[in-house]
């Protein structure tokens, strides 16, 4: 079967499992090693940002639907808390509790968003969802209840400041951990099977009795339930809710590139993704006055991403180290070393005549 | 596992284009039957009626006594029918064996389904592609699993839309030959094809549709000299002989 492209294969399962061990390993413990807020600052956004890539992604990537107003149920989970902890007075670590409640509403509210939305496919999808977004920040900019453009203050824990970024850090951890768990779940499950059915061909997958709408919306309930819960987390974390940064135009913009980044409905994709972006563009902005340069820079990147790796980076660079490619990388290595050791590199005798 | 299907008055619109007009077919019971005509005839459009991919203006479609007039796909595919198209429709960024286990599974455990997917995969003959993705298959082997992954679900009645269309002579026998078999045990078949040779070699009955109507049904060796069916295929030269 020479040319024959195949899926990867399943010798990959225990280094990605290797893979994934080590890399929580590190995550876990980098705020016990770096203990300088703006780089545990640095690490709570980013595994927000890590769970909202891959939430997104079970549904977009698995599905094909790309939303661009997940950006709704990230501001309805952010709002849903910040509203809530006030209502209920609610302050310290027990304000935590309201993330799985926020998480929730947010799941309610894709309900009807995926009944209207699930219906059309494609462009028109994309412009419904960018059309209920708009619709969300309009509505924060004008209800009572968010406060309007005036915007609402989150109560701050009394924790001390040396290591006040950690329990957020750490319960991001617990959601980004959840969400990427529950995204290899998805991908090897059957239900899995039948989002990615729907994304290649959706008729064809109804013709054999895949029932397309509840398998679509269950996914989307899923993935806005896990937005919605990093939305009220971030909210929490940043101390404030305003509706221009509650429902963000770019917030969709970026988890997307995220996930084509890394590679569109894989599981690692959007973790990659996540972990290279949202760490290159806090670090542009925290160098630059203003967020333009890194905005700019983002746009020629997402060009880039899908002009010439539309499948993402983990999929080309898996299909380019094919076995035959890894041999010779292997043998070259080899040829290197046993060349090194042969004739140790002589180092250049002081005063030698040249 | 075997049923009757047929349509009854079956007419359809596209517009001010009569696709279908007043169209009957049977495909009786552990039988093949042929549905030839001319290119645009409506032959594709049936199959999209019966199937519940388009929705008809009149007429009903029955599976033995049981109406299924205007149900979706996905339920017309659950009560035992089985489709393929005419442009093979696979899923080409799953692998092969992922394709076969796409159809609903129908009560079987994940390794029963699993086991019935290789089986099928090695009776059409593509059982060493299983883990290639979809995408790369030939088109001849494309025609062989969507072949292979409607039968996943065992239905009683198949309907093939130009399972020989571009597919080279040898493979043509091959799918002949597979579909002898699984007529043999009983399950019933509704193929539309233009390959003649094949069609009347393979159809218990063949049906033949012109402009969206039903001209002639009956046997192959009856069809064959039918001067309506020369008529509607070669035009008016059955008139001038």
């Amino acid at each position: 079967m020479a040319g024959t492209r195949h899926a990867p294969r399943l010798r990959s399962r225990t280094f990605s499992g290797l893979g994934a061990a080590v890399l929580i390993a590190v995550i876990a413990v980098f705020p016990l090693v770096f203990t300088n807020p703006t780089a545990t600052n640095f690490g709570v956004i980013t595994l927000i940002f890590l769970a909202v890539a891959s939430a997104w992604n079970i549904f977009s990537g698995f599905s094909g639907y790309l939303s661009l107003g997940h950006a709704v149920f990230y501001g309805t989970g952010a709002y849903f808390l910040a509203v809530a902890a006030k209502d209920w007075h609610l302050t310290g670590s027990a304000v935590f509790w309201l993330l799985p409640l926020a998480g929730a509403v947010a799941a309610l509210i894709a309900v009807p968003l995926g009944l209207v939305a699930l219906r059309v496919r494609r462009h028109t999808f994309v412009v419904i969802t960018i059309a209920f977004f708009f619709i969300a920040q309009l509505s924060a900019s004008n209800l009572a209840v968010t406060g309007g453009s005036s915007g609402l203050l989150l109560p701050v824990p009394n924790w001390t400041s040396a290591t006040f970024n950690n329990p957020f850090y750490y319960v991001a951890l617990i959601i980004a951990a959840g969400t990427v768990a529950l995204s290899v779940l998805i991908r090897r499950s059957r239900f899995g099977l039948q989002l990615r059915a729907i994304r290649d061909d959706e008729d064809r997958a109804a013709g054999l009795g895949v029932r397309a709408m509840p398998v679509k919306l269950t996914a989307l309930v899923l993935s806005a339930f896990i937005t919605g819960m990093a939305g009220a987390l971030w909210v929490y974390f940043i101390g404030e809710a305003f509706p221009q940064f509650v429902f963000d135009p770019l917030f969709d913009l970026a988890v997307v590139l995220m996930a084509f980044f890394g590679g569109l409905g894989t599981v690692a994709g959007p973790v990659l993704g996540a972990l290279i972006l949202e760490p290159a563009q806090m670090y542009l902005n925290l160098q630059q006055s203003n967020g333009y340069e890194s905005e700019i820079l983002f746009g020629a990147l997402f060009l880039v991403v899908i002009l010439f790796l539309p499948r993402g980076v983990l999929p080309t660079a898996g299909e380019w180290l094919t076995p035959g490619r890894m041999r010779r990388l292997r043998d070259g290595w080899l040829a290197w070393r046993a060349r090194r050791t042969a004739h140790p590199p002589v180092p250049p005798a002081e005063g030698t005549p040249s | 596992m075997t049923a009757t299907l047929r349509a009854e008055g079956v007419s359809k619109s596209f517009g001010g284009l009569q696709a279908l007009a007043d169209c009957s077919l049977t495909a009786q019971a552990g039988r093949i039957t042929g549905l030839i005509g001319p290119n645009g005839s409506g032959k594709t459009t049936l199959f999209n009626a019966i199937t519940g991919y388009e929705r008809i203006d009149s007429g009903q479609v029955y599976l033995d006594e049981q109406r299924i007039t205007g149900a979706s796909p996905q339920r017309v595919f659950s009560l035992g029918v089985g489709r393929t198209f005419q442009l093979t429709r696979i899923f080409p960024r799953l692998t092969v064996l992922e394709n076969m286990l796409v159809p609903a599974n129908r009560g079987r455990s994940t390794r029963e389904h699993r086991e019935r997917a290789m089986d099928l995969l090695a009776f059409t003959g593509i059982a060493s592609h299983a883990r290639a993705l979809a995408g790369t298959l030939s088109y001849g082997q494309r025609k062989l699993l969507e072949l292979a992954y409607v039968l996943v679900a065992d239905p009683a009645v198949v309907l093939l839309d130009e399972p020989a269309g571009g597919v080279n002579p040898s493979l043509i026998h091959h799918i002949t030959d597979r579909i002898r078999e699984l007529n043999a045990a009983g399950r019933t078949f509704l193929i539309v094809e233009h390959n003649m040779e094949f069609v009347m070699g393979l159809c218990h009955q063949v049906t033949v549709l012109d402009s969206g109507s039903v001209v002639a049904s009956g046997p192959p060796e009856v069809i064959r000299t039918d001067p309506r069916v020369l008529d509607a295929y070669l035009g008016t030269e059955a008139d001038d002989a």
